[in-house]
């Protein structure tokens, strides 16, 4: 799994869920949730996917660090490594 | 025989647009089965049979607008006639006209004094949907496949500048072709619904309010107790909780369970709890989860689930817009301490529930952080009064201090 193939994995689920907020307007290293204007419901949705789609467990214990596009992406990275 | 109407969904509407058939003359139909799809202020709705029979033919063509009450279809109710197979009308040629296009005249409303005036603010081009009352609008029929108009609907696409090849199908393909409009829709249709419902309720209902601190520490641990070892799509969010601890509550306080209807307020059996849902790019609907009396955090859940993600895509049952008894208003992660909700008529009560947040609390004494949010009741102090609304807020906090009960 590349960094790219994350990027864009997460850049797609984004955008089903958020598609009026363009990728590259947002600060990748604030809240996503504000950023993307996502709810509970929203973020659960996305991170189901993003469990899905790489077959990650994605426990609520992590919630935490996966607040933000860098973490997310940093927290993607290092569990698809392993 | 029976007549099947174009429904009311919800006090706003006078009208609505066919916009689906989705099946065709001759197929049976059972109570509860989708038929149709209707456009609204608030989005497309699917409408359901109301009982069992055969579709016998639709009175309406699809993109007409006709007022509440109108009959679209014709449904014969003998339980005895089984479904036919026969090709329906073998007698007519693919593309020969519909035979006398059933199309009512564009009715003239009836004065409406109860309700405002949805005005067009005038730099607003055309809803990609609602057509503007235009008497052309009848005669030309568009044909188009259902998949190829929901697509339209979600790219924008003005429906009335395609109409260029008579007698011809429009295909998804056909949408698919057209440079993509980014230009969001005009809010307008929806705002204008919000704004007849909300000033309706602030003109007939005499809101009192009340607000109550709950400690949301026990629901909080029970979560995350229960998510723990949960794969994501079994998890649960504080929402499913809520919602069945005010189930559960207004059992025992039917007095804010109900519509108030004809000067007199007439209590739910079923308990139908309204959420509000924000709309990306602006707006809100309130529709119900149906039926919750009774059920457990995980059904709620999985109802919540499926709601939030059929509004998402502009798409609930008219039920779900008629028949909320009560609407919880919940401001989620991001919000704020506190808020008042507008009873959505014919409704007699809106639970509002703040942003959870530490705040400080006094347990056994001491000064200590614990998880906590505010909730709220606004009430129609026709049907209740103060009294009972606080007994019913403390009911509700009781259910979430015991979370494993629910």
């Amino acid at each position: 799994m590349t960094q790219q193939d994350i990027q864009t994995a997460l850049t797609e689920e984004l955008h089903r869920i958020a598609p009026d907020i363009e990728i590259d307007q947002i600060d990748p290293g604030a809240d996503l949730r504000d950023e993307f204007d996502i709810d509970s419901m929203d973020f659960l949705n996305l991170v189901t996917a993003l469990g899905k789609r790489f077959g990650l467990a994605m426990p609520e214990s992590d919630y935490d660090k996966m607040r933000s596009f860098d973490d997310l992406a940093g927290y993607l990275r290092d569990k698809t490594a392993a | 025989m029976s007549e099947f109407l174009m429904p009311s969904l919800g006090a706003d509407m006078d009208a609505g647009t066919l916009v689906e058939q989705l099946l065709a003359p001759g197929a049976p139909v059972h109570r509860g089965d989708v038929i149709g799809a209707v456009e609204t202020q608030k989005g497309v709705i699917e409408v359901e049979a109301f009982q069992n029979g055969v579709l016998t033919e639709w009175l309406v063509d699809i993109g007409s607008k006709v007022p509440v009450g109108t009959p679209m279809a014709m449904i014969a109710t003998d339980a005895a006639t089984p479904p036919k197979p026969e090709q329906p009308q073998p007698e007519l040629p693919d593309d020969a006209p519909p035979e006398m296009p059933q199309t009512p005249e564009p009715t003239p409303q009836p004065p409406q004094p109860e309700n405002l005036p949805i005005e067009e603010p005038s730099p607003v081009p055309p809803g990609p949907e609602i057509p503007p009352t235009d008497p052309q609008q009848g005669k030309a029929r568009l044909r188009i496949t259902p998949a190829a108009r929901r697509l339209a609907a979600r790219r924008h696409v003005d429906l009335s500048a395609l109409r260029t090849v008579p007698h011809q199908t429009i295909t998804r393909a056909d949408i698919l072709g057209l440079d993509p409009v980014t230009k969001p829709p005009p809010a307008t249709d929806m705002r204008a619904a919000i704004a007849a419902a909300m000033s309706r309720s602030k003109r007939e209902i005499p809101h009192y309010y009340l607000s109550h601190m709950i400690d949301l520490t026990a629901a909080d641990r029970f979560l995350a107790a229960t998510n723990k070892d949960r794969k994501l799509q079994e998890r649960l969010l504080p929402a499913a909780i809520v919602a069945c601890a005010i189930a559960r509550a207004v059992e025992k306080y039917p007095e804010f369970n109900g519509h108030y209807t004809d000067g007199a307020f007439a209590p739910s059996a079923a308990v139908s709890l309204g959420l509000a849902i924000h709309i990306r790019g602006g707006g809100l609907v309130a529709p119900a989860l149906l039926d919750a009396r009774g059920r457990s955090p995980e059904t709620m859940m999985t109802q919540i689930r499926d709601l939030v993600a059929r509004v998402r895509a502009g798409r609930f049952r008219a039920r779900e817009l008629s028949d909320a008894t009560i609407t919880l208003s919940s401001l989620g992660d991001r919000g704020v301490d506190e808020v008042y909700g507008v009873i959505y008529p014919p409704q007699v009560a809106i639970i509002g529930l703040g942003t959870p947040r530490l705040h400080p609390m006094i347990r056994d004494g001491k000064v200590v952080p614990r998880m906590a949010a505010r909730m709220t009741l606004a009430a129609d102090h026709r049907a209740s009064d103060g009294h009972s609304g606080a007994l019913f807020l403390r009911a509700i906090d009781k259910h979430l201090q015991e979370p494993e009960t629910l």
